[in-house]
């Protein structure tokens, strides 16, 4: 009933009010969906006048398409969903971006078997696998696999994915080559040269395939790595936030077209998803435990509630008993994560340029201008201080938007110790051993 | 005839004694027969689903599916409340607004929580009708057509016979494709998921009824057609005074057969096309991977049989009402 208290200071601030007033809005069983389900079960869409439906998608390309077809007004998405989508890989479709959703929040998960194999190549301490576990130990598993003829397969959730990226990204620092994708030759299956073969599973059939022996392992968002401990037939290796701390995951797309009509609506959204994330964050994670119980509800991520709060609380079990804290394995506001950065959006054009979704060399000015294609940080913005007027949120949780530029400052925390500066990109494809840079093509 | 014959025997071989006895014996068989086919059936769903683990758990017996059951129960009613109070905060906002934009026309939104178990029924309910209807539509004329002139029987037969197997999960792409760039509007009556799924449905279940048609038509009795010729009846009259008449039972048997294909093919449609009805709670709750969601998986699937025989039967009693032939056994 908190709503009804804050309904006089939200709703009627100004004349400003939303073009269209029921929205449905797409969402994939994660628990970074979070955003979405607090906005609406704390009334902070009706706060805004909004009142929106959510509904669960069968898998993102469903979700996408129905985005782009305005079946939905808009959608929990893949950070790279809107990028790819801009560009023309999969899909074409101006899609834009104003809301980023969280931070971290991936694993990668092996099967028993597998890691039987693995951990004898992984140094312990204290009869404990030292963490982070690198690609390294599980090279000489898919070499003997490559040897006997079998090919070594695992699973991630689409190919513009932050999972398939990271996936790669852990491979590749471990020296096993994770195949390129080739457009232009009409090959998107992305297993040209791969040592270990990646595919597309949706999230929450990800355990049941691996269970099944289709895949040896995968990367996936929560609870699906915690779900394969929890049912005892697989190990989680390492978290996203080991492979690049703090790393931008989720956004929340929508048309361009959708968004120029309704500007009003829009940024009514933005402003109720930000309260959304503050919640979540709030005191120490204070209220993850209440966030736990609304996703555990069937409508919105409904795996049990245990198996979400090993995550969503700040700790992570790795091998069954090996819990160990991650305080940031979810990241909803803390460290501006909701500002839609551009150099997020060009970490993930660098991968698709790297692994060939991007066939061709691109000058740095292109990055540049994709990225404020698909990111707006403007609406953002409007949506932040509208908030601060309300007094329902404080200037310091958000970057001072007078003299930000939506450029992180480098960053490091990668776990093969590569230092990303986003506004040289194609000098940061030149630093990894594998993968496309300067004018290769395949 | 059956039943006398039967009767007959089972007075011979075992029961030698007054008639009355035996039929009251029968009655009580009719009765008791599917009674104990289900305590085995229940027996043995329970003693498999304890030795079958999944990685969601236990296979779920009859007792959790019970529970589920009552939990989905009290779900619709948890969500009734919420519904209510939806309306009532509405009502303060659309007040408020009004006061601070004396333009605005208020409006009252329906309620935008996620469907319950019991208003998913209620979707596929009116999804299977509105595809069933659609494909009633076509099938009848079109098989009229085929059975009163043989050349277009010739000409629509390889039609049938190409598109009468092919699975729905083969139409539903091309239908949803065709849907969202066809029916393209601003303030859209229906969702494109239900007209995806609606489409689906009647695409599939349209052959059976086609079929019955045309060979009920074609086997009107000779006589008939002589008299409708006698009485020079003009094509129209003709059809409807004697084809359709005579070939209702047939007619019937087909939509029959078509209405069970449309419910089977209903939740495979509704499962892709997002369409919110049982096929959607089913891949939901899949997807879910909670320890509870097999039984409720477990309550659809019981769900789903029961009306699929209730519209079995509710067929079967229009089909008898408009049977002339009350000597035919239908079952």
């Amino acid at each position: 009933m908190s709503s009804i208290t804050l309904l006089s200071t939200a709703v009627f601030a100004d004349g400003d009010w939303p073009e269209k007033e029921e929205l449905k809005l797409g969402f994939i069983k994660l628990t970074d969906m979070a955003p979405l389900a607090i906005a609406y079960e704390k009334g902070y869409f009706e706060d805004e006048g909004l009142y929106v439906t959510l509904e669960a998608q069968a898998n993102w390309k469903v979700l996408l398409d129905r985005v782009i077809d305005g079946q939905l007004d808009g959608a929990h998405m893949l950070a790279g969903q809107p990028l790819g989508a801009t560009i023309g890989f999969g899909t074409q479709s101006h899609i834009v971006t104003a809301f980023s959703m969280d931070l971290n929040g991936n694993g990668i998960t092996v099967s028993n078997d597998i890691w039987a194999q693995m951990k004898q190549h992984i140094p312990h301490e204290n009869g404990k696998p030292v963490h982070p576990i690198k690609a390294d130990a599980l090279k000489p598993v898919v070499d003997s696999y490559i040897a006997q003829g079998k090919p070594f397969n695992m699973g991630m959730v689409f190919p513009v994915s932050t999972h398939n990226y990271e996936l790669r990204y852990w491979l590749a620092a471990g020296n096993i080559h994770p195949g390129f994708y080739a457009p232009h030759k009409g090959d998107i299956s992305g297993q040209i040269d791969a040592q270990a073969l990646l595919s597309v599973t949706p999230p929450p059939q990800m355990p049941a395939t691996m269970e099944a022996g289709t895949i040896y392992g995968y990367c996936v968002g929560e609870p699906w790595n915690q779900q394969a401990v929890f049912k005892g037939i697989g190990v989680p290796v390492i978290t996203d936030y080991e492979i690049w701390k703090d790393n931008p995951e989720k956004v929340f797309g929508v048309s361009k077209e959708w968004a120029d009509k309704n500007p009003n609506t829009h940024k009514r959204l933005v402003k109720a998803l930000i309260r959304a994330a503050m919640w979540l964050d709030a005191n120490d994670n204070a209220n993850r435990p209440e966030a736990v119980k609304i996703l555990a509800k069937p409508q919105y991520v409904g795996a049990d509630a245990d198996v979400i709060a090993n995550s969503m609380t700040g700790t992570f079990e790795y091998e069954k008993g090996d819990k160990r804290p991650v305080p940031d394995f979810n990241v909803f506001f803390r460290y501006y994560a909701t500002y839609p950065y551009y150099s997020d959006a060009i970490w993930y054009l660098t991968q698709m340029r790297r692994w060939g979704q991007i066939s061709e060399q691109k000058p740095d000015e292109w990055y540049f201008d994709v990225a404020e294609k698909v990111y707006r940080p403007d609406i953002y913005a409007q949506a932040a201080q509208d908030l601060i007027e309300e007094g329902l949120a404080s200037a310091d949780g958000f970057p001072d938007f007078a003299s930000e530029d939506g450029f992180r400052a480098p960053q490091t925390h990668f776990i093969d110790n590569i230092t990303y500066n986003g506004k040289a990109p194609n000098a940061y494809l030149e630093k990894f051993s594998i993968g496309l840079k300067g004018e290769q093509t395949l | 005839m059956s039943k006398t014959a039967s009767l007959q025997k089972v007075t011979f071989l075992k029961l030698p004694e007054p008639l009355v006895n035996s039929i009251w014996l029968l009655k009580l068989k009719g009765a008791l027969l599917p009674l104990i086919g289900l305590a085995i059936f229940m027996v043995l769903w329970n003693i498999t689903a304890k030795n079958i683990d999944t990685s969601l758990g236990q296979f779920p017996g009859p007792v959790q599916v019970y529970e589920q059951s009552i939990n989905l129960w009290n779900e619709h009613q948890a969500e009734q409340e919420k519904a209510a109070a939806f309306y009532e905060r509405q009502e303060q906002r659309n007040a408020k607004r009004m006061a601070a934009d004396p333009s605005y026309q208020p409006k009252i939104r329906p309620y935008t929580g996620a469907p319950t178990f019991f208003e998913q029924i209620w979707t596929s309910l009116y999804t299977v009708s509105v595809g069933f209807l659609i494909a009633s539509f076509i099938a009848v004329p079109v098989g009229i057509l085929g059975g009163l002139s043989k050349s277009a029987y010739a000409a629509i037969n390889p039609l049938i016979q190409l598109f009468k197997p092919v699975s729905p999960l083969a139409w539903l792409p091309l239908v949803t494709m065709v849907v969202s760039a066809v029916y393209v509007s601003d303030d859209p009556m229906f969702s494109k998921s239900f007209l995806t799924s609606a489409f689906t449905v009647a695409l599939c279940c349209l052959w059976p009824t086609l079929i019955n048609t045309a060979v009920g038509v074609s086997s009107i009795p000779e006589d008939l057609v002589n008299v409708s010729k006698v009485l020079r009846l003009s094509a129209m009259s003709h059809v409807l005074k004697i084809v359709l008449p005579s070939s209702i039972p047939m007619i019937f048997t087909g939509l029959r057969l078509s209405l069970g294909i449309g419910w089977m093919v209903l939740i495979a449609a509704e499962m892709l096309a997002q369409n919110p009805g049982l096929g959607k709670f089913v891949w939901d709750e899949f997807q879910n991977g909670s320890s509870e969601s097999l039984a409720r998986i477990m309550v659809a699937v019981l769900v789903i049989g029961a009306i699929g025989f209730f519209l079995d039967r509710l067929m079967l009693l229009v089909q008898r009402k408009v049977s002339w032939d009350k000597s035919q056994n239908l079952r």
